[in-house]
């Protein structure tokens, strides 16, 4: 198997962005997955999201653990640098990546194996440092890579290809984000790209720690009746909560959009760093995606009927992040030179004094 | 006959007393009389209850090994009475608090007893229960002052310094001092015969533990990410950064950090941490010891094949976790030089002294941004913690980071094609670009191996071994960058290896033998992988000792391994047992091996094999 660069040819019917560059501008090499895995439909998501961003598309860093899901970085944003790093040790690579440039965006792409399982610690612990990410689990409920065994987000009773059950709990990422304290925290479904481009928008330009759990169905072994990570499953079980539409900075409401209206009191806008808002419509007036929680509370309740919550659950957009908390300089730090670092010899001299 | 600056104090403390502090006033009193001293912390891993032991050893002649043997102990801890009065030599003197009489198990007829009812002297003076158990310290310091006829003005400003602010603890620590002092003078013989005097000998010197001078380097070298998980005995060094950055990175006026510190959530994290963001440009590092190093193996690896800079510390320790955490050794070298899977190597520095600590911990961040892979300074317990006097530190104003090949966006406006890993100077080292730098130009996918020269996704052969090949090529520039070893001696038929704090001891180990008959040629190791030499002055030699502080003779193995040497040529001197390894210890070992081989007492072996 051997890299397949994407032709760059020009799409003259292709629409331009605010940087005068097209959605090809975006995209990676060719995929390599299975065809019709849903990770290639993330990705897919993830170029259209970024191109109509009009993001700079080289000025990403793109982070991965090991997986299907973790080869995905490179089938995306083919003009920035990705990091293939090792099994579940995604989070500490994407914080060592964001501490030394603060200005380029972190995307992080895992899988289910990745972040559940060998991988859980450093998930709970990114969550907590705040990194300013993009953090996306491709969950497939199973191991592709290694050729479908059982991972940890699995539901109880899901069975594999041959039919055996999953005998032991799930671990569900969506409810340890809410509580260990991720600022952005969506579920959505690969094959619902409707849902899924405006949350990646969100959570690109969130500040904090955004997490999308996306449920990304394998073809090759999680796909059957009896599992409930298949297209057709989540297809009859998804349970939006809050949809979110993207508005950019310059969007006034046309009419014709006005007229697409929610029941009263179900709309809301939230603001971004950038100026541009996320129109949030609530499927469920009760439903308050500001209030931890009560976010935490509406998934387990839902997980226990057997539905599966999707949209955006939770987000706070007064967050902070991790270099707020450690009050660096705006100035990323690997562009510091011996000037701003090396304190140089007199400063040494008074150190030399007070070791004597 | 009175011996002056030339001795050995062991103080038998239990810890948590608060001993520490008055121990080490006591040797930076010494110090600051020019003293050649070195300190010794013998610590139990716990936080209160278990016996502690602090050394000093006074050398006129500026030996800063261990030495076996205590001249004067400073028994206050009942528990240990009957140990530590048996590691007086024979004529030694053991200060012990007579309050109740002396103990049983202190009784020695070979030995001077010296009794201070110290709780006694202290129950009337003072009522605060918790100012009579620190200030038992404190009176043996006062006594200490008139036995060893330390300049009393030296320490009562000490106590003043190290209490400036808190005023009213001035007052009662001098009367403490004093109540210890007054005693010694009015119903002890003083001075001893073992005294101290002041010399001019550390003038310009400084006191310090390789822990902070390493930290100090770190952030000379212009280290803005520290990412650590507590291990003792590195910890210190991960404290120093923060300690030095908060004083020296902090934006004069906006009180921002040019730097980031984040504690862990274990070593494997602390590691993935230094890797994201010395693959981001950054300079970061991590300290750990023993077994934080076999949490980081994949990780090491991985940066190996996709050739990131990371600087990595360890202070090595005895053991496993439940070993001997709190004692020295030598113990991770293959581990570290070997770390991982696949064909991994990494190069090594060893410093010996502070001033080295400071100097390779600077070197190992160009190093590793030159050579763009994980270098690894193996420093161990006995120099990271203890104190000991070193040369001040120096830096050159006009040095610059040496960042590597690094490309930038003018470079690249100017490159037709780039390939991330293809030998464009012959010297087995890419080119890297930084994240974001381009707009067109320079971004890759970095992977472990999969991938060809241009960083394309490929699993064919060739790829594979072409890519192996350059990175041994790489190896081997690297033996020309790390630091070269220093050879002393001349054309004697034997020769003797070490590396670290068997510096230290080695210095004085070499006089004993050269005295008695058995001189040697010496290098001391200072990098990995071996530079030319290193085979030379083997090849040069009939046979080589190689002494270091681990059972299996590591570096011997090491030696073996990278140079095809014939192990029967060397001869390992060992001492794995925690403490550091002493002059004796060698000078003995090394002897018995003459003997036992009848090889002849020589001083020149007529026409020489060295050359
Ligand atoms: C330390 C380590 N252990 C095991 C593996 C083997 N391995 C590769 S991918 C994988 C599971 C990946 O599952 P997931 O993260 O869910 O990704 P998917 O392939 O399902 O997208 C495993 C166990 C590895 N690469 N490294
Ligand atoms: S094995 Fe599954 S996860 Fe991997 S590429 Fe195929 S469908 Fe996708
Ligand atoms: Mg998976």
């Amino acid at each position: 198997m051997t890299f397949v660069a994407k032709p760059r040819v020009h799409h003259p019917q292709l629409p331009l962005n605010d940087l005068g560059l097209n959605r090809r501008d975006y995209e990676g090499a060719v995929s390599t997955l299975c065809a019709g895995c849903g990770h290639d439909s993330v990705s897919a998501a993830i170029v259209q999201a970024c191109a109509e961003l009009s993001l700079p598309p080289h000025r990403f860093a793109k982070v991965s653990g090991i997986g299907c899901s973790s080869k995905t970085p490179s089938y995306f944003l083919n003009a920035s640098h990705g990091f293939n790093a090792v099994h579940g040790r995604m989070p500490s690579v994407a914080t060592g990546a964001n501490l030394a440039n603060r200005e380029l965006h972190c995307i992080g792409v895992s899988g289910d194996g990745d972040s559940a399982s060998i991988g859980i610690g450093q998930f709970a612990h990114i969550v907590r440092r705040r990194i300013n990410m993009l953090y996306i689990v491709d969950n497939n409920g199973t191991y592709g890579l290694t050729k479908g065994q059982f991972s940890a987000t699995n539901d109880k009773g899901s069975t594999s290809k041959k039919g055996a059950p999953n005998l032991y709990e799930p671990i569900d990422l969506v409810s340890m984000a809410l509580q260990i304290g991720a600022s952005f925290v969506a579920r959505s479904f690969s094959g619902d790209k409707q849902q899924l481009v405006p949350l990646l928008k969100g959570a690109l330009l969130h500040r904090g720690f955004a997490f999308i759990d996306v449920i990304s169905p394998c073809v090759a072994f999680n796909n059957h009746n009896g599992s409930t990570k298949s297209y057709d499953y989540v297809r009859g079980r998804g349970a939006s909560v809050v949809t979110a539409d993207f508005l950019p900075k310059d969007f006034i409401a046309t009419a014709a959009e006005t007229v697409v209206d929610y029941a009263p009191g179900t709309t809301e806008t939230v603001a971004l760093p950038d100026g541009s808002r996320l129109r949030l419509s609530k499927l469920d007036e009760s439903y308050d995606p500001h209030d931890r929680a009560h976010a935490l509370a509406h998934v387990l309740e839902a997980q226990q009927r057997g539905e599966v919550v999707t949209g955006l659950l939770y987000v706070d957009p007064d967050a902070s992040d991790c270099h707020e908390i450690l009050d660096t300089v705006e100035t990323p730090l690997n562009a510091l030179g011996e000037a701003e670092l090396c304190p140089g010899q007199g400063a040494l001299d008074r150190i030399n004094a007070g070791l004597r | 006959m009175t011996v002056y600056n030339d001795f050995v104090i062991r103080f038998a403390n239990v810890n948590g007393s608060g001993s520490a502090s008055a121990n080490g006033m006591f040797a930076k009193a010494l110090f600051r009389m020019g003293v050649p001293i070195s300190t010794r912390n013998i610590f139990p891993s716990n936080i209160e209850g278990l016996p502690t032991w602090f050394e000093v050893r006074a050398s006129q002649a500026g030996y800063q090994g261990r030495r076996e043997g205590v001249d004067l102990m400073v028994a206050m801890n009942a528990e240990t009475y009957a140990e530590d009065a048996a590691a007086v030599v024979p004529g030694g003197y053991l200060l012990h608090d007579n309050s109740k009489g002396l103990d049983r198990r202190l009784l020695r007829a070979d030995i001077n007893a010296i009794g201070i009812p110290i709780a006694k002297l202290i129950l009337p003076e003072f009522t605060n229960p918790k100012q009579r158990k620190l200030f038992k310290n404190i009176v043996y310091l006062g006594a200490l002052s008139a036995l060893l006829n330390i300049d009393f003005d030296v320490i009562t400003g000490m106590v003043s310094t190290q209490y400036k602010g808190k005023d009213e603890l001035i007052q009662p620590n001098i009367h403490a001092l004093e109540l210890g002092r007054r005693y010694a003078k009015q119903y002890l013989e003083c001075p001893l015969p073992i005294q101290v005097r002041r010399t001019k000998q550390l003038d310009g010197k400084i006191m310090v533990d390789g822990n902070a001078a390493g930290a100090l380097g770190a952030l000379y070298a212009g280290a803005t990410i520290c990412a650590w998980y507590p291990i003792t005995p590195s910890t210190s060094m991960a404290e120093a950064f923060e300690k030095y950055a908060n004083q020296l990175r902090t934006d004069a006026e906006t009180g921002q950090r040019k730097f980031a510190i984040i504690q862990a959530e274990d070593e494997l994290a602390a590691i993935g941490i230094v890797i994201g963001a010395g693959w981001n440009g950054a300079r970061a590092f991590t300290a750990t010891s023993g077994p934080g190093l076999s949490l980081m193996s994949e990780f090491l690896g991985l940066a190996y094949f996709a050739e990131i800079p990371a600087v990595l510390f360890d202070i090595q320790r005895a053991g496993p976790s439940t070993g001997m955490p709190t004692r020295t050794q030598q113990g991770d070298l293959l581990s570290a030089a070997y770390a991982s899977h696949g064909d991994t190597k990494h190069p090594l520095l060893f410093p010996a002294t502070p001033k080295e600590s400071f100097e390779f911990a600077a070197d190992a961040f160009d190093l590793s941004d030159r050579l763009q892979t994980p270098v690894i300074v193996l420093s161990d317990l006995e120099l990271g913690m203890n104190d000991a006097v070193s040369d001040a530190f120096t830096w050159d104003d006009a040095r610059q980071y040496d960042r590597g090949k690094v490309l930038s966006k003018e470079d690249l406006d100017d490159i037709e094609v780039f390939g991330r890993y293809l030998d464009v100077d012959g010297d087995g080292i890419g080119y890297r670009t930084l994240p974001g730098t381009h707009a067109e130009k320079g971004a890759f996918f970095t992977r472990g191996t999969s991938r060809d020269a241009y960083a394309r996704y490929t699993e064919a052969p060739e790829a594979y071994t072409e890519n192996m090949d350059r990175l041994a090529k790489k190896w081997r520039t690297a033996a020309s960058l790390v630091p070269a070893p220093e050879i002393s001696g001349h054309r004697h038929r034997a020769g003797v290896v070490f590396y670290g704090t068997t510096a230290a001891p080695m210095v004085e180990a070499l006089v004993r033998l050269a005295d008695d008959g058995a001189p040697l040629d010496a290098m001391r190791l200072r990098g990995f992988p071996f530079a030319a030499d290193v085979a030379d002055f083997i090849d040069g030699h009939e046979f080589v000792f190689v002494v270091e502080q681990n059972r299996d003779a590591q570096m011997k193995t090491l030696l073996v391994n990278e140079l095809s040497i014939d192990p029967a040529k060397i001869v390992p001197v060992l001492y794995y047992g925690g403490l550091s390894i002493s002059a004796d210890a060698i000078a003995e070992r090394i002897i018995e091996h003459f003997d036992e081989h009848n090889l002849p007492r020589l001083k020149e072996v007529p026409g020489g094999l060295g050359a």
